[in-house]
């Protein structure tokens, strides 16, 4: 007879996991957007609002969107990796995708940011204390405007995981910051676009806020070999389909 | 075809160097006739500033258009593009420099800004509007505010006070507890 393994002893890390998926056995979210109060991210215990909210028809200005051009962003703000004098550390790698509506529709001409952690999974911000070098040559924010199919392009490093204090040894999954507008205020987005096969996934309060899984899929890129540019950049694809109906912009000629 | 939408996610504690901008609280430019701040304090359940919290507001000028000019991200201190950002300080607070709005034809709410607010620990944004106490008669026929209990509706309004600048107006943003703000789930549209 084998003597009996010794009892692992239970973590923090265990209760989360555990509070993750109860949070999942629930009934399906609606549209797939995480509940604001969810209890294994610490944070929104104080900052989801307790009152339900007011259901209300658009109005007539929130049918329609801030409008953005060329002059809102510089032709290298979309390459994150020539912000400085030198080269970022890390894999460089390149990301692309389309802005839809939820009838398929391109959204064109429209903002999109980013904002990541450098390689070794540190931000370029006064607030973060991980002690993981920062890098002289990456900032890590980034903007474009869509094309007429509704697609964006970014070049940059891939993104470290790093520990964050939500519970003790918690870690987020290496992420890209997103920020959306589509053609109508109602379609405004923030979201993170992660990457394919990460173990951490499942231990992390924020991916898994997300408690559908087919949403969930929506939030990770795609490894796409055709983007991929030969000797240069590992290449992801992500679509991003914003909720919400949309408008048809405002014609420039008549307003 | 109906596609399923991207999931939110939190915008975080780092968004600093991604989405404030300069001059993005700035409408228009200082000394600009008929100028108001509006500013607040963004606080959270235990009635705490929130220090890491991102507002945006969108607007009709004075005339009542709807802007559709591009620029907002490099103001050129002319055009007026209807849309601001700002990230709120240590202290919880915001400013924003602009021109109250006026009636947006046929629309039936009262003049109006539409606010989205972005937080550390908030998994979905929050949409909010902001009214304006001297339009008396087009708030009463406002269809949200004249459903809204008196002192819900009063989480909508803009508080006139003192700037030094001009007209300033006070909107506090309170996320959760007592005075919390009315926040929108925003339907329909142009489907």
């Amino acid at each position: 007879m084998s003597p009996a393994a010794p009892e692992r002893r239970r973590t923090e890390q265990d209760e989360v996991t555990d509070a993750i998926r109860a949070a999942a056995a629930v009934d399906p979210q609606r549209g797939g957007h995480p509940d604001r109060a969810y209890a294994p991210y610490r944070s929104t215990g104080l900052r989801a609002p307790s009152q339900p909210l007011v259901v209300a028809p658009a109005s007539l200005l929130e049918q329609t969107a801030p409008v953005f051009g060329a002059k809102d962003v510089r032709p290298t703000d979309a390459d994150l990796t020539v912000h400085s004098t030198g080269e970022p550390l890390g894999e460089r790698i390149v990301v692309t995708g389309r802005v839809l509506d939820r009838d398929g529709r391109p959204v064109r001409n429209q903002l999109v940011e980013v904002w990541q952690a450098n390689a070794s999974g540190r931000y370029a911000h006064d607030g973060d204390r991980h002690p993981a070098p920062l890098d002289p040559h990456f900032t890590g924010g980034g903007r474009c405007l869509t094309d007429d199919d509704g697609r964006y392009r970014f070049v940059t490093i891939k993104p470290g995981a790093y520990p964050w204090r939500n519970h003790h040894n918690a870690w987020r999954p290496a992420h890209i910051h997103f920020s959306l507008f589509g053609t109508a205020f109602t379609q405004r987005l923030v979201t993170q676009m992660y990457f394919p096969g990460d173990q951490l996934f499942h231990l992390d309060p924020i991916f898994s806020s997300v408690t559908d899984e087919k949403a969930q899929q929506r939030l990770i890129a795609t490894y796409d070999h055709d983007t991929t540019v030969a000797e240069w950049a590992l290449g992801y694809q992500w679509d991003i389909v914003l909720d919400g109906p949309g408008a048809t912009p405002p014609d420039p000629d008549e307003v | 075809m109906t596609l399923d939408p991207s999931p939110s996610q939190t915008v975080g504690p780092f968004f600093a160097f991604g989405l404030p901008f300069d001059g993005g609280g700035d409408l228009v430019p200082p000394g600009t006739a008929g100028a108001i701040s509006l500013h607040g304090t963004v606080r959270d359940g235990a009635g705490a500033p929130v220090p890491d919290a991102l507002l945006e507001f969108w607007q009709a000028g004075p005339d009542g258009r709807i802007p559709s000019r591009a620029g907002s991200l490099a103001r050129d201190g002319r055009s007026f593009t209807g849309f601001a950002r700002v990230p709120t300080d240590r202290s919880g607070d915001y400013t924003v420099r602009t021109l109250r709005p006026g009636p947006i034809a046929h629309s039936p709410e009262a003049p109006h800004l539409a606010v989205t607010v972005f937080a550390r620990g908030l998994l979905h944004h929050l949409f909010t509007r902001v009214y304006f106490p001297n339009h008396v008669e087009a708030n009463a026929a406002d269809p949200l505010l004249s459903a809204l209990p008196e002192e819900r509706a009063a989480t909508l309004m803009a508080v006139p006070d003192g700037w030094f600048g001009g007209p300033g107006y006070r909107f506090d943003v309170r996320l959760q507890g007592p005075g919390e703000t009315v926040f929108l789930d925003l339907i329909g549209g142009s489907e």
